[in-house]
């Protein structure tokens, strides 16, 4: 079997496991969380004008909250293995078709935060790489202490304040259209590129420091060949994983960014699921989140094991 | 690459932003479209125009005329005949049959929502003519009927199992996109209305819908936090519109407590409140303070005569000393050993909430009352209210439900109390005033002021402030009239420049 054949068929038992773990340990601690989940629903569904106890014993009529506890588990076991995710306790919509549609707006953002990370931060991070100590590598790091410094929902406000009210060339908020993608996807890249910038400038010392780099220098290459023959390729391994985890975190972590812009996203669909306490909704969020994590390890391995050979042996 | 593909190949979207560019009145509001369900999200598909009710009402709640033209009670009001509408079409071209009415009140009946209180025994249909056979004579059926949960669709929009797939109602509008928990869009049916197609877009975030309406991404946002509301003032491009709403920010009390269940004690902390503060500071619109349970834009309510609740805490503490109160040395009260410390339980859904609760904390604390806030769901205060551990809640409760305040307040001070009402409390002449409204038994006015009159002065629930809607619209829309009631958006009457030729 060969490398990649077994690192896939790794992935494939781990993403199994991750899926049975995160559904089981969610569906015990919804179990286990103080309060009573008919009451939490039926607020989520009929809002706090239409909540009372009728409509709490309804529900829990409804869905059957009462009964034990291993048959609930051992149906919703069931129904995943079938690949049934089950319907939203909240919405009453296939949580399938919820994900769906949250997961793609994810998506769509995290891609486009990381393109413009890839376009902002890593030629900035290579450009103080070549020079540390120059003003611009000293400048990058003061802009990354601040950026990092600011709330993402401060940063966000600003932006809106700028580019929408003051220099009115973007839409403040909303999702459907490219245009309202830039000021979320802004948001969250100003101080990701900062940060990329500095781990971007980490690896190109590293590589820039080595004997290789330096054997290449001597033999006469002018610096240009020398970065894109030797540099690129060696100082991409640490990015690239740097990379992978924050493209995780782009998308199940930047539900403050969601929800001040209006947009839909898995982030906010976990938050208002565990509010309302809809067990098939965090359940069917955890797991895609964690199937997420497992494909984007294994997306990083393959990019690592293409981007170094020694690593395939 | 493929994100800042889609963003560089994305137009800046204010060049269409301007209102006057194109025909789509765009709405943006904090609540989410949570499901397809009446009961959940009916009261969107009604403002929105897209579906109608039995029977609507107009800013002061009178009855009109919805999709039943006319009604009228008989055997001596046992039995109430609604008759449709001539023509009434749903948006799949089928004509709206009692029958398909008769079909959506038996779900309602099954749902939360208001027509429970109703004692209904069947629902008949007859030609154009539903029949509503009660066990009892109850006059507030019409109003009950009124409520968004009660609304209209058509046969198609269900599934084999009962379940709403989709809306198809009768009204003006039809949806033409729906994606929840966000978005809807809708189009209309008739090509002479001004507002051709409305969209609604869900935005949490108070400041973001402010800042949607100043860049003009939005013709109208609703609700606004008091922060950006004072900053869109100082705004030419945007107009604010408000209106006085049938909600009131309530003190729930348990009136059962040992220590609370003393009228004196209830008025000692109403005295200890200080209402304009609170509505100053932290609603930034003096005006707002509660002198009463219900606010004047309830007319047939409304009591002017009574004497509005006031802050004084001198009278509080010394009604706290006729009770056997003293002060300990820590400033709190005791009494025989027990030290006066409450729980205050509200929920963050209304932004305010908590922020006044912190308020109310600090106002009792100078009375000598240690307070405990306890921030949950909403659905704590009906829970702790059914297990009887609630001591205080701070909620803003909607007295218009239904256009006649009367179906709220019977579900909240009803002989039982409500779980967002009375706790463990009840008074004879309210009870008998209740009973002799929904009987419809005489002029319904002395009725009324005995009602009020009487939770003005035992205090079941303490009235804090009342709300105003504030909405953020573009200029063309500066001089629409906001309903009181929140029932309607009014698209069809919107002086909205695209369109058609209304």
């Amino acid at each position: 079997m060969r490398a990649w054949q077994r690192a896939l068929l790794h992935r494939c038992m781990q993403a199994a496991m991750v899926g049975l773990v995160v559904g089981v340990l969610t569906f015990f601690v919804m179990r286990t969380l103080p309060g009573d989940a008919a009451y939490r629903i039926a607020a989520a569904r009929y809002g706090y004008d239409l909540v009372d106890s009728a409509a709490a014993a309804a529900v829990r009529n409804e869905l059957g909250l009462d009964g034990p506890w291993l048959a609930a588990l051992l149906s919703w076991l069931s129904d995943l293995a079938r690949g049934n995710l089950g319907v939203s306790m909240v919405s009453g919509e296939p949580v399938w078709h919820e994900l769906w549609h949250e997961l793609g707006a994810s998506a769509q953002l995290a891609l486009a935060t990381l393109s413009l990370v890839i376009l902002g931060g890593v030629p900035i991070g290579i450009a103080c790489g070549l020079q540390p100590g120059h003003r611009l590598d000293r400048l990058s790091l003061a802009l990354a202490v601040v950026l990092r410094a600011i709330p993402p929902f401060a940063l966000g406000l600003a932006g809106m304040l700028l580019f929408a009210v003051q220099l009115p060339v973007l839409p403040a908020a909303g999702h459907g259209d490219s245009a309202s993608l830039w000021l979320p996807a802004l948001t969250l890249a100003l101080p990701l590129s900062a940060t990329a910038a500095r781990v971007v400038r980490q690896a190109v010392v590293t590589v820039a420091g080595s004997a290789y780099w330096a054997f290449a220098r001597t033999k006469g290459l002018p610096l240009r060949v020398v970065l894109w023959r030797h540099g690129l390729r060696n100082a991409a391994v640490p990015v690239v994983s740097w990379l992978g985890v924050q493209a995780v975190l782009l998308v199940e972590g930047v539900v403050i960014v969601e929800t001040l812009f209006a947009r839909p996203g898995l982030g906010h669909a976990m938050v208002h699921a565990v509010f309302g306490r809809d067990v098939p909704m965090i359940q069917g969020t955890a797991l895609v989140l964690g199937l997420l994590f497992v494909a984007f390890n294994a997306t990083i391995d393959a990019a690592c094991l293409a981007l170094d050979p020694r690593q395939r042996a | 690459m493929a994100g800042a593909g889609a963003l560089l190949a994305g137009r800046p979207a204010c060049a269409q932003a301007s209102p006057q560019a194109g025909p789509t009145l765009r709405i943006v509001g904090p609540w989410e479209i949570a499901g397809l369900e009446p009961a959940t999200s009916g009261h969107f598909f009604t403002r929105l125009q897209v579906c109608e009710t039995l029977v609507e009402a107009d800013d002061t709640g009178r009855l009109q005329a919805g999709l039943a033209q006319s009604w009228a009670p008989a055997e001596q009001g046992r039995l109430w005949r609604f008759d449709l509408r001539e023509n009434a079409r749903f948006h799949d071209d089928s004509a709206v049959s009692a029958e398909a009415v008769a079909r959506g009140l038996r779900r309602a009946l099954q749902r939360p929502g208001p027509l429970r209180l109703a004692p209904v025994e069947a629902l008949n249909a007859e030609g154009r003519t539903l029949h509503v056979r009660l066990r009892e004579p109850f006059a507030l059926l019409p109003a009950l009927l009124a409520h968004s949960s009660a609304m209209v669709l058509g046969p198609a929009s269900f599934d084999a199992r009962d379940q709403v797939v989709r809306i198809i109602g009768s009204g003006p509008y039809r949806v033409t996109t729906l994606t929840p928990p966000q978005r809807v869009v809708v189009a209309a049916t008739d090509p002479a209305l001004r507002v051709q197609r409305a969209s609604y877009l869900n935005a949490s975030r108070a400041e973001t819908r402010a800042l949607m309406a100043e860049s003009g991404q939005a013709d109208m946002a609703i609700a606004l936090d008091p922060a950006s509301l004072a900053r869109l003032r100082q705004v030419t491009s945007v107009r604010v519109v408000q209106v006085t709403v049938p909600r009131t920010l309530i003190l729930k009390v348990n009136s059962g407590h040992p220590w609370l269940s003393d009228v004196r004690a209830r008025r000692a902390l109403s005295l200890a409140i200080q209402r304009t503060g609170i509505a100053r500071g932290l609603l930034r619109d003096a005006e707002l303070a509660a002198t009463q349970l219900l606010p004047p834009t309830l007319t047939g309510w409304h009591q002017p005569s009574l004497s509005p609740l006031a802050f004084d805490a001198a009278s509080a503490r010394a009604l706290w000393a006729e009770l056997g109160w003293r002060p300990g040395p820590d400033g709190i009260l005791q009494r025989g050993g027990e030290r006066f410390e409450l729980s205050l339980r509200t929920f963050p859904d209304r932004p305010e909430l908590p922020l006044i609760a912190a308020a109310i904390q600090e106002q009792l604390r100078q009375t000598g009352i240690a307070c405990r806030v306890l921030i949950g769901n909403s659905g704590d205060v009906p829970r702790h209210h059914r297990d009887g551990s609630l001591m205080l809640a701070l909620a803003a409760r909607h007295y218009a439900l239904t256009p006649d305040p009367l179906g709220t307040l019977m579900q909240d001070f009803g002989a039982q109390g409500g779980d967002w009402g009375a706790m463990n409390w009840g008074h004879p002449a309210l009870t008998q005033a209740i009973a002799r409204l929904t009987r419809q038994d005489g002029d319904a006015a002395p009725w009324r002021a005995q009602i009020v009159r009487v939770l003005h002065d035992e205090l079941p629930v303490i009235p804090i402030a009342w709300y105003r809607q504030n909405v953020a619209v573009a200029p063309p829309l500066a001089g629409i009239a906001l309903d009181p009631l929140e029932r309607q958006w009014r698209l069809t009457d919107m002086p909205w420049p695209g369109g058609g030729h209304a």
